[in-house]
């Protein structure tokens, strides 16, 4: 996978796998021997956030920055005084954004921080996500969340799957869709995501279908609470 | 069609849509947002009406008069907001209107939190409201099945003429599945309402919507054919789902996210040796007696399991009724019950070994 900026930031619709992805892309960066900072940075949804792995991530040395009450009963949509901090670390330091436009909104407000750093921006998509699985809604979703914060995307991350139903086929034929979104948005594809458990790599080369994208493994971190391990 | 993935809350607003329903009226709470913030998205792009009322109070008056106009009309909410509503539910049901409300169960009492809950359960099959009446109550589990169920609670809401609630969670609100959506039912109103006040075009009397009765015979009268309604739904509308229950001794009962949980215990349990099975009710009102009492006869023990400290279980019991013993798990708050600490129960109900 290409080399990314030290400020990395992960953007894309509710529900298109970012913070999935932003796990797997901290917990990668870490084994590679950086220094990780994983800010999450959803004041909008309070379910399935990254700060939800925050265990996980500390027992891997993973520095985690939450919202002041992620993860507790209050729908308060405050920001620790932390997060400033998240754009001047050593290492890599990632931002899990909240989905769509409203999500966004929050990064704006470190417009100036940001203002001079080199950043890349990921936009992550999914072609079997309702809203964003046809190529203009996914081009204006872009244009929206791009608007709210301020900021311009670098890449896109397709992360097309169908939770337990993703087969193979389904990752082969998600690449038509991304290079399609890529085309219209005029951004670089930087990978295409599978879930490691469930596919091989040689599964999706078996398909007999061309590869064109760079085959990026991921865990399924985000699961719901009777999906065993 | 193919299926996408959809969050349990797009997938009601979806389904809605495609169930004719074109008047939202709505409040944000969490973890329902979601619904809402569809339905703004989606109305005005296919000639329908989203509209954010100043409360929930509001918004469930605007469903009565859409409803009462004839129109598919829906509203939705999470507990403290369905609690707001239920003055409004009353009046739905006082004046014999269709309607379909959605409440995403959050922890409560009051504000409470907003991790998922199933603390609502006596509200929505007690008392949404004040008065002699029933709402019917589907408690889907799934995705998927949520979207068939809103199709059916506006299909049964105009037949029967009474609201319908829909009965999630948090949980199953905010997770995403894949989802097939059925062909969309293209007419607004697939049923005739000549009930409606639409308009009398000079061709027949006022129709008149209302749930104030002057004398005590006349809403007495009223109220007892709505019961003799009731009754039908009972013999009718029962819905259950029955996972490996023919031979099971330890029977769970389970609606809703703590159902999805306690099938994977029940699956862990069975690899164990015990004959576990789970019976999933549907419909919470009316509550499937039928699917209980099939097994009252070869099961050892019943055990209900709920995120809330036991309000499902009181129907369990009135269907048991003594004839073997029920037992109860629980967790609330929010927090939602780990497989492993059902599975410790049926351990405990099985006297710990197989």
């Amino acid at each position: 996978m290409k080399r990314l900026k030290k400020i990395i930031i992960i953007c894309g619709h509710y529900g298109s796998g970012k913070t999935n992805f932003a796990v797997n892309l901290a917990v990668d960066l870490r084994k590679q021997g950086y220094p990780v900072t994983l800010t999450d940075m959803d004041i909008v949804n309070p379910y399935f956030r990254s700060s939800d792995h925050s265990e996980m991530l500390d027992s891997k040395g993973i520095k985690v920055i939450a919202p002041v009450y992620a993860n507790t009963n209050l729908d308060a949509p405050a920001i620790p005084a932390e997060m400033y901090s998240a754009f001047d670390r050593s290492g890599y330091s990632l931002f899990d954004m909240g989905g769509d436009d409203a999500g966004a909104t929050v990064m704006g407000q470190f417009f100036r921080n940001i203002t001079g750093k080199e950043y890349d921006m990921l936009y992550v998509i999914n072609g079997k996500r309702a809203m964003i699985e046809n190529v203009h809604d996914a081009a204006e979703m872009l244009y929206s969340i791009e608007s709210a914060s301020r900021l311009k995307a670098t890449y896109i991350v397709n992360n097309t799957h169908l939770k337990d139903y993703t087969d193979a086929k389904t990752i082969l034929e998600s690449m038509e869709y991304a290079e399609k979104v890529s085309e219209a948005v005029n951004l670089p594809i930087l990978c295409t995501t599978y879930p490691v458990s469930m596919i091989k790599e040689q599964e999706i080369s078996a398909t007999g279908g061309i590869i064109t994208q760079h085959l990026y493994p991921v865990e399924v971190f985000v699961k719901t609470p009777w999906e065993v391990n | 069609m193919a299926k996408v993935l959809m969050k349990g809350n797009e997938a009601l607003a979806e389904a809605a849509i495609m169930a004719g329903c074109r008047h939202f009226f709505g409040y944000p709470i969490t973890p329902q947002t979601e619904l809402a913030a569809y339905m703004a998205k989606k109305m005005p792009k296919i000639g329908g009406v989203y509209l954010q009322a100043e409360s929930e109070i509001a918004a469930i008056n605007m469903v009565l008069g859409a409803s009462a106009a004839g129109k598919r009309a829906m509203t939705s909410s999470s507990s403290p907001g369905i609690s707001l509503k239920s003055e409004g539910i009353s009046y739905i049901a006082g004046s014999d209107l269709p309607a379909v409300i959605v409440n995403v169960q959050r922890g409560g009492p009051g504000l409470g939190g907003i991790q998922p809950s199933q603390a609502d359960y006596w509200q929505a099959t007690r008392a949404t409201g004040h008065g002699d009446f029933h709402l019917m109550v589907y408690a889907p589990s799934t995705v998927q099945e949520m979207t068939d169920l809103v199709a059916l609670a506006f299909d049964n809401a105009d037949k029967y003429r009474m609201p319908v609630m829909i009965l999630s969670d948090g949980m199953l609100g905010q997770m995403m599945e894949p989802v097939e959506l059925k062909t969309a039912n293209a007419t607004d109103c697939p049923i005739e309402k000549p009930w409606a006040a639409c308009g009398h075009r000079n061709s027949r009397p006022h129709n008149v919507i209302n749930s104030l009765y002057l004398t005590p015979q006349a809403l007495e009268e009223l109220v007892k054919k709505r019961y003799e309604k009731y009754e039908v739904i009972k013999k009718e509308e029962q819905m259950a789902d029955e996972y490996l229950t023919d031979d099971a001794d330890i029977i769970l009962v389970a609606y809703g996210a703590s159902s999805r949980i306690c099938r994977t215990a029940v699956n862990t349990a069975r690899k164990e040796g015990i004959k576990a099975g789970l019976i999933r009710p549907i419909t919470l009102w009316p509550y499937p007696a039928k699917y209980i009492e099939k097994h009252i006869a070869h099961a050892k023990a019943f055990l209900c399991v709920e995120m809330s400290m036991g309000q499902m279980v009181d129907d369990v019991r009135l269907c048991v009724n003594g004839r073997k013993p029920v037992a109860f798990y629980g967790r609330t708050g929010g927090i939602i019950p780990a497989p492993d600490e059902v599975l410790n129960e049926i351990r405990k109900l099985t006297g710990g070994v197989k």
